[in-house]
């Protein structure tokens, strides 16, 4: 109760914020749309149609799913190790696990250089794969390395928010299922799973978000625009282009990327809610 | 003897949860595992369920070792300390659980169900989550589900810890009839003296990892075994001088257990005790607490305190009266070793409690009539 005492100071105090959030956020994405639309609704639909838009947009939607796939299957994995399981090393892996949280995406995408690129220490291993399956598989400059920097920089995202929800609700009913004999697939789909339901989902939606706007890692390993370029990358190489059209098509292409951010963020707000009641119930009991 | 466990050993690290546990349980009796926390007795519990191993000692049940078989195969119900129901389940689907993964058939499961949702009153309600129930409802979801499956021996990790109270005192009884009707083996673990005493059968006293002393609820109250047990039943107050007492020599003991009902405090115009009189001493009330159902008095008596309960029908007293104090017996302790000792002043005088007798039980004696 202590801040609600005087009106004048929650009046203050909404003001504030609200102006903040409208002037810094709301305020130049609305500005991407009317950008966008500035040389009229053709322009428009020719801009985000050219060759390199579409295959910027595959790149980026390819790179998202098996991104999302991938570390949906991973924080599955890690949520249940870190929060049933004990053993040496466990804090250790922890912060492991958090490591993309703090370290620049560049340096993420220099490191991939450094491992998988001509001089890398695991270059031969991937020419070896090659040549034992007849494959030509490049990493580094080829959509391979998008995808992997993209797993990289959104690797946390999942286990971040199904591992909170794995320790309140307990390992109780699941020694309860193991002593009246199911097995650990049972365990998981009737039990654990129902639990981590809605954080689960939460997480993956935090996850696509944070992989379709992905720049700096992506940046350091994707250089062929029309093949590899993601859309954040190619928004860039239409701004940095500098005519009046091509600065208008950026903002066309932009404004994809504030759509599915708009629809993102209405399904991350009714999951929000969802697994916040679904906490709220575990807590009650 | 359906459940036994022999020469039982178990240790942590280096904390030794259980050491030589030894005890065993009739069919169809309901034992209660007692004892302060830390004292193993869950421990005791998980080894018979399979959820922890013993690291030496044989566990039998049915006279078949189980050491080697896994928890889900040695046909226990087990009710959780918080019940443990599956949250996101209703209540049919709990009961049914233990049974749909053994693949029994749809219409087994289906008559089972029913029947323990009769058998526990949760009719109407199988459609409802755990968390739509009463903590009371729960427990006996709890409990139907742990049945289900038909098992041998029941164990119960502290039924009535997540009850208030009032539920806890009626579910006591409830859960008592419905194991005898059941007519299953069943083991409970519990720090509640009281809770033991008034449900189970037979009682395992458990402290420090060992077993202090199996026996029937009523032999335990009354004939403690060790300084352990005669401290932690009933309403103990630890007196070291009990050699100031009328009738009491300390001799090489460290000290006495001395509970409320083995202490006579009266007025010294009480006609009933006219003929014992002598062999009291007087004690001060130092302090009055209202219990309810009766009043407790502390006193203190040639510098030893003790207490008595007073029932209310008797004349009333201030805290200040002098009152003729008797201490008709005491468990007097040495080491781990407990022994009766009875008042030698009423024991000369009166070898066959003839007198106690009279001034207690005869026509005109205190529980006359």
């Amino acid at each position: 109760m202590g801040y609600k005492k005087k009106k004048s100071t929650r009046f203050l105090m909404i003001t504030v914020s609200t102006l903040f959030v409208g002037l810094m956020l709301f305020l130049p994405l609305v500005m991407v749309i009317i950008n966008s639309l500035k040389k009229g609704f053709e322009f428009y639909l020719q801009a985000v149609s050219t060759k390199t838009v579409i295959s910027a947009l595959k790149v980026t939607l390819l790179a998202t799913v098996i991104t999302v796939i991938v570390n949906t299957v991973f924080g599955i994995f890690a949520s249940i190790l870190l929060t049933r399981f004990s053993f040496k090393g466990k804090q250790l892996l922890q912060t492991l696990i958090d490591i993309p949280f703090s370290v620049s995406p560049v340096i993420a995408g220099l490191a991939f250089i450094m491992m998988f690129g001509r001089m890398g220490w695991a270059a031969p291993f991937v020419d070896a794969v090659n040549n034992a399956f007849g494959w030509d598989i490049k990493i580094v400059f080829a959509v391979p390395g998008v995808v992997l920097a993209t797993i990289f920089v959104t690797f946390p995202f999942v286990s971040r928010e199904v591992i909170p929800v794995l320790n309140a609700a307990g390992s109780d009913e699941e020694d309860a299922a193991a002593l009246m004999g199911a097995g650990m697939f049972t365990i998981f789909r009737r039990i654990t799973f129902p639990h981590m339901k809605w954080a689960l989902l939460y997480g993956m939606v935090l996850c696509t978000a944070r992989a379709l706007g992905e720049f700096g890692a992506v940046n350091a390993l994707s250089k062929t625009r029309g093949e590899t370029f993601t859309l954040p990358l190619e928004i860039d190489a239409l701004y940095l282009s500098g005519s009046a059209d091509s600065i208008t098509a950026a903002f066309a292409v932009s404004s994809i990327l504030v759509l599915f951010t708009v629809v993102l963020l209405v399904i991350r707000c009714v999951l929000e809610n969802r697994s916040k009641k679904a906490q709220e119930e575990q807590k009650r009991r | 003897m359906y459940l036994e466990m022999r020469n039982i050993n178990k240790s942590f690290g280096s904390f030794r949860a259980s050491e030589d546990v030894n005890f065993s349980v009739e069919k169809g009796e309901l034992a209660a595992l007692l004892g302060p926390s830390g004292s193993g007795k869950t421990t005791i519990l998980r080894m018979i369920a399979g959820l922890e191993r013993a690291d030496s000692g044989d566990i039998l049940i049915d006279g078949k070792r189980v050491n080697d078989i896994p928890a889900s195969m040695r046909g226990i119900g087990f009710v959780f300390q918080n019940y443990a129901l599956f949250r996101y389940m209703t209540v049919y689907d709990n009961i049914a659980f233990g049974l749909t993964v053994k693949k029994a058939p749809a219409d087994a499961v289906k008559n089972r169900v029913h029947e323990l949702l009769r058998l526990t009153e949760l009719e109407g309600l199988e459609k409802r989550f755990p968390n739509e129930l009463s903590g009371g409802q729960r427990q006996r979801v709890a409990f139907a589900r742990a049945l289900a499956p038909e098992p041998g021996l029941l164990l119960l990790d502290e039924p009535f810890a997540a009850l208030d109270a009032k539920v806890r005192k009626d579910l006591r009884q409830w859960l008592r009839d419905m194991i005898h009707r059941v007519g299953i083996t069943s083991i409970f673990v519990t720090h509640d003296q009281d809770e033991a005493v008034e449900v189970a059968d037979s009682i395992i006293v458990t402290n420090k990892g060992r077993v202090e002393q199996v026996g029937r609820a009523y032999k335990i109250y009354k004939e403690p075994e060790t300084a352990f047990v005669s401290q932690f039943i009933g309403e103990p107050v630890i007196v070291e001088d009990f050699g100031k007492l009328n009738g009491y020599e300390k001799g090489d003991f460290d000290r006495a257990i001395i509970r409320p009902e083995f202490v006579e405090a009266f007025k010294s115009d009480n006609a009933h005790f006219k003929d014992i009189i002598t062999y009291s001493q007087k004690g001060v009330i130092k302090d009055i607490v209202f219990k309810g159902s009766a009043l407790e008095l502390r006193l203190n008596v040639n510098g030893v305190e003790v207490v008595t309960h007073r029932s209310l029908e008797r004349r009333p007293v201030e805290v200040g009266e002098e009152m003729n104090v008797i201490i008709y017996r005491l468990f007097a302790v040495k080491d781990n070793t407990t022994e009766l000792m009875q008042n030698s002043y009423l024991l000369k005088d009166d070898p066959t409690g003839e007198k106690l007798e009279k001034y207690l039980y005869s026509d005109g004696g205190y529980f006359a009539g």
